[in-house]
């Protein structure tokens, strides 16, 4: 009762709905207490049943909160299906988590030839220096770069990213694949064409290979150095 | 201490015991302690190649196996002393040999001779894997065709996860009138992608099949072509630096009128 002055969660309602601020030095038992309080306190208005439940957002400032906690605040907020957590904001991550995120946004770089029968496989991007040969293949959970010769394979967003891209400095692939698409060369002989890249083009729901100067058009985020990366 | 080198390429029928008896031959013509050793073991052929068919009493699987000492299954060549022949068996398979007895043979091997060249079966499997396991050098062979070079790509992508030096290529069977028209994959294109060093290019020759037919490797034979390039690339092995060979034909009386008229062949 002495803490009662103390608001451990603070509501503010916003155009989009409700932001929950939740206080990170006090202890999860009591931000469940509190927060059990301020839901029972808020009435139920009967007249907007109809209406869409309010999305909240939960703000956790320099708190780190692990799944489970997760799923018993998200219960207790949507028990009445008033309302539904959009998303979790903090500050902090956990250190597994932490270094996925490095991995996946890294560059890896290898520096040899891709010989037939010989696979590679990275997770984040792949900067290849040298060739993949007919039957060899090249694989990354993000993009593939290839500074030499691409003859064989190269399979970028191998996890289903399909905004991943491929991108040689000579383009004679025999097969590209991005996420779950794959796109062939052709039946007939053909030249390969020095400096190309390979990206999925939504609309027309297939791999296009064009060159390499149109990559930061239809790849902005490409264009920086720095990644945008989503806070998970 | 001598060096062995296995001469390998992975897919069939591209010249590797051709290559391994022609080689052997124009080592012992520069004097050099040359012993060849067949690996392929069930499908024998470098006696065949050498003529040396007729005599063989033990091979490499009696040897592996204890049944004889090494020196009593080599077979000196009929032409020059220092040429020797551990032959193949060809009753048993692949698996009569080991990783650890080709080992042994060829460190024992290695005391006497100058150069161990081993032929190497064709594929991926056992056979190959004993045939490079002694080896601290190997030749690829490779023909101007699309499946002989992917196929050298791979064995050369194996080799080079071992502990041996670089590869080296030799480009056999090349039919000049077919690289110059483009339908065949032309030498600068091949030793681009498989991106290792040119040992050799070896023309096909007529004058190859008979002598494999009649047992006298075409190495022997000063005049032809192949021969010389067989010569040149033992040159190479030796550390001699020899430029390669000229792929146009000597012009005959004909080729020389269309010259004359400016008529470009």
């Amino acid at each position: 009762m002495k803490q009662k002055e103390m608001q451990l969660i603070t509501i503010k309602g916003t155009k989009e709905g409700l932001t929950f601020y939740i206080e990170d030095d006090s202890s999860f038992g009591e931000i469940i207490e509190e927060l059990e309080e301020k839901l029972a306190a808020t009435p139920t208005s009967e007249k907007n049943e109809e209406e869409q439940s309010l999305s909240v957002i939960i703000k956790l400032g320099h708190r780190y909160i692990t799944n489970e906690q997760k799923k018993q605040l998200e219960s207790l907020i949507e028990k009445d299906n008033r309302f539904f957590v959009e998303r979790y904001e903090s500050e902090v991550i956990d250190k597994i988590q932490a270094e996925t995120w490095i991995e996946q946004s890294e560059i890896k770089t290898i520096s040899r030839i891709i010989r037939s029968g010989q696979v590679v496989e990275v997770i984040g991007d792949l900067l290849l220096i040298g060739d993949v040969n007919p039957g060899g293949q090249v694989r990354a959970t993000g993009n593939i770069f290839v500074l030499g010769n691409l003859h064989g394979i190269a399979h970028a967003g191998i996890d289903g990213d399909e905004n991943a891209v491929i991108a040689a400095s000579y383009m004679n692939p025999t097969q590209l694949r991005i996420a779950k698409y794959i796109s062939r060369s052709p039946d007939y002989e053909s030249e390969g064409v020095y400096m190309e890249c390979g990206y999925f083009d939504k609309e027309k729901e297939k791999i296009i290979i064009d060159r390499l100067q149109v990559l930061p058009y239809v790849r902005k985020e490409l264009r920086g150095l720095e990644r945008r990366i989503l806070n998970g | 201490m001598g060096e062995a080198i296995v001469v390998t390429s992975g897919k069939g029928g591209v010249g590797k015991t051709t290559t391994t008896a022609n080689l052997g031959t124009a080592l012992a013509l520069m004097d050099k302690k040359v012993c060849l050793i067949d690996t392929d073991i069930g499908l024998r052929n470098l006696d065949v190649i050498m003529g040396l068919e007729n005599r063989i009493i033990y091979d490499i699987v009696d040897v592996v196996e204890g049944r004889c000492k090494l020196a009593q299954a080599l077979i000196p060549d009929k032409r020059f002393e220092s040429l020797s022949l551990l032959p193949a068996a060809q009753t048993s398979d692949k698996s009569a040999v080991t990783r650890e007895g080709m080992l042994d043979i060829i460190s024992e091997l290695k005391q006497d001779y100058d150069y161990i060249l081993i032929d190497c079966p064709a594929g991926i499997e056992q056979g190959f894997q004993n045939a490079i396991a002694g080896a601290d050098e190997a030749i690829v062979v490779t023909t101007p065709e699309k499946s002989s070079v992917r196929d050298a790509d791979r064995i050369i992508g194996l080799i080079e996860q071992k502990e041996m030096k670089r590869p080296r290529l030799i480009v056999n069977r090349i039919r000049n009138h077919m690289m110059k028209q483009g339908e065949m994959l032309d030498i600068d294109h091949i030793v681009q992608m498989l991106s290792i060093d040119l040992l050799g290019i070896v023309v096909d020759s007529d004058d190859v099949i008979k002598a494999s037919n009649s047992g006298e490797p075409v190495a022997l034979n000063p005049n032809n072509k192949a021969s010389i390039a067989y010569r040149n690339i033992a040159r190479r092995i030796l550390g001699e630096t020899v430029p390669l060979q000229s792929l146009d034909e000597e012009s005959g009386m004909f080729s020389k009128v269309k010259k004359f008229f400016g008529i470009k062949s």
